[in-house]
């Protein structure tokens, strides 16, 4: 798995290169809107991976709270952390391309609400991660995470019902998809997903190697360096142990 | 079962007792949202038929900021004297103690609801112009809603540093579709606008699925190590 990973970014790398490409370059420029449409390539593809990895989060977090598998937290943390940026490029691209084509920066539309409550949601989740450094952090973070998701359908609803009484913009879409454009968006797709994952796997690693440290640190401080020399296969061993 | 209600009556009256004898918390609630009324119509004005839409807002605004003054001391007291150990290591039901909490904050809650509803409608001169007895089922609802969250999250701050702005961050996001339950129900009942009943409904879901979430994750929370 260790080996994996370099080349892995590689191709995600090209991946990226590839799609950008064809969201630059090869797809047409969409008639209506003009070029920041293409921000679609962009936008749609943060969201998704945004959205996969809150439900990565929140299986490790049930997962966390069933075993007290600490490869669980470590996975959740990573996952919520690189979740928030990709949302939050998702709610920054957003109003970007909604000013020219809608005429505003912002609408509270189902889908625009419901991302930005997930957003603090998260937010809040990595806050408390942030203030609480005591062993129970994770429980409680695992906690937040399944109150989160069990608010999110009720904030979908709530929104549903109150903006459907009230003009909204309507959203660009109708008329035939360009083969070109969809093909863009499917690379692009692809591209997110994996460039997500790797950052995720990345911060994950450094996740578990950070805890590696402070375990052997508190060790060390425990036992004192003669007491860790002596102690060196249970001491240093977890520093030197591979990322998995 | 018969224990469980047993020890939360004691939990609760124990809590009520104090609180009467006090009167710290709704002190400080009730002058902390006489100060919200009094600023928010000093910045906003309206009329009659303004004051109708906002009223809802302004309303659940206040009480949820105040709320949150009760909510931060509901663990307090039982820190001092390591009450909350002692707690952990009796054979208790953990949901008894959570529940005696939630129902006591509840009740101050609604206690402040009732001393500052007539204030409300004296500053802003409310008049219903839908059917008001439905504000009840509301006010009840929305406020079990704000508390049964609160005194979860107020445990589950109170292993944190800085536990008081903790609560806040970690409640009104989750309330958020309650807020909105509780803001547009009492608008809709206050300008006559149609029926608040998605939004009652709203409210119960909400109420029935977080009360249920509590009940399963309390004893996590409270024995966490």
């Amino acid at each position: 798995m260790k080996r994996a990973f370099p080349i892995l970014s590689v191709l995600t790398a090209i991946l990226l290169i590839y799609g950008l490409y064809q969201a630059l370059v090869v797809a047409p420029t969409e008639r209506t809107m003009g070029d920041v449409q293409r921000i679609f390539y962009y936008h749609v593809p943060s969201a998704w991976t945004a959205f996969c990895l809150f439900f990565v989060n929140l299986i490790a977090s049930v997962v966390y709270l069933a075993r007290k598998n600490l490869k669980a937290d470590a996975l959740a943390v990573a996952s919520a952390e690189v979740g928030v940026v990709f949302c939050t490029i998702v709610l920054v691209t957003g109003p970007i391309w909604a000013r020219p084509v809608w005429g505003i920066w912002w609408t509270w539309d189902v889908r625009l609400t419901t991302t930005l409550v997930l957003w603090l949601i998260y937010v809040s989740y990595l806050v408390l991660r942030r203030f609480s450094d005591s062993a129970q952090t994770p429980v409680l973070a695992a906690v937040l995470a399944i109150f989160g998701a069990l608010d999110v359908p009720l904030v979908y609803f709530s929104i549903w019902f109150f903006r459907t009484q009230h003009p909204q913009p309507v959203m660009g879409k109708g008329g035939s998809l360009d083969p070109r454009m969809l093909h863009a968006f499917l690379v692009n797709l692809l591209a997110f997903s994996c460039f997500g994952a790797m950052v995720c796997w990345a911060r994950y690693r450094l996740e578990r190697l950070r805890r590696d440290v402070e375990e052997a640190e508190a060790l060390e401080s425990l036992l004192g360096p003669e007491g860790l020399s002596s102690q060196t296969s249970k001491g240093r061993a977890p520093l030197n142990r591979g990322p998995q | 079962m018969s224990s469980l209600w047993t020890i939360t009556l004691a939990t609760l009256t124990k809590d009520i007792r104090l609180e009467w004898r006090s009167k710290d918390s709704l002190n400080a609630m009730l002058f902390f949202s006489l100060l919200v009324v009094v600023i928010f119509s000093f910045s906003f004005d309206p009329t009659a038929e303004e004051s109708r839409q906002i009223a809802g807002g302004l309303v659940w605004v206040a009480f949820l900021f105040a709320s949150v003054v009760a909510l931060n001391q509901t663990w307090a007291r039982e820190l001092r004297n390591q009450v909350l150990d002692a707690y952990r290591v009796s054979p208790a039901p953990a949901n008894s103690l959570f529940l005696a909490k939630a129902l006591g904050n509840f009740i101050l809650v609604t206690v402040l609801e009732a001393l500052m509803a007539p204030l409300f409608i004296v500053f802003y001169n409310l008049r219903a112009l839908g059917p008001a007895w439905q504000l009840i089922p509301v006010g009840v609802l929305g406020t079990w809603a704000l508390v049964v969250n609160g005194t979860f999250f107020a445990a589950m701050s109170l292993r944190t540093r800085s536990r008081e702005i903790m609560l806040p961050l970690l409640l009104f996001p989750i309330s958020i579709p309650a807020i909105q339950g509780m803001v547009e129900s009492t608008r809709i009942l206050l300008a006559g606008d149609g029926s608040a009943r998605f939004w009652i409904v709203l409210l119960l879901t909400y109420d029935v699925v977080f009360t249920t979430a509590c009940l399963a994750l309390f004893e996590t929370v409270l024995l966490a190590e």
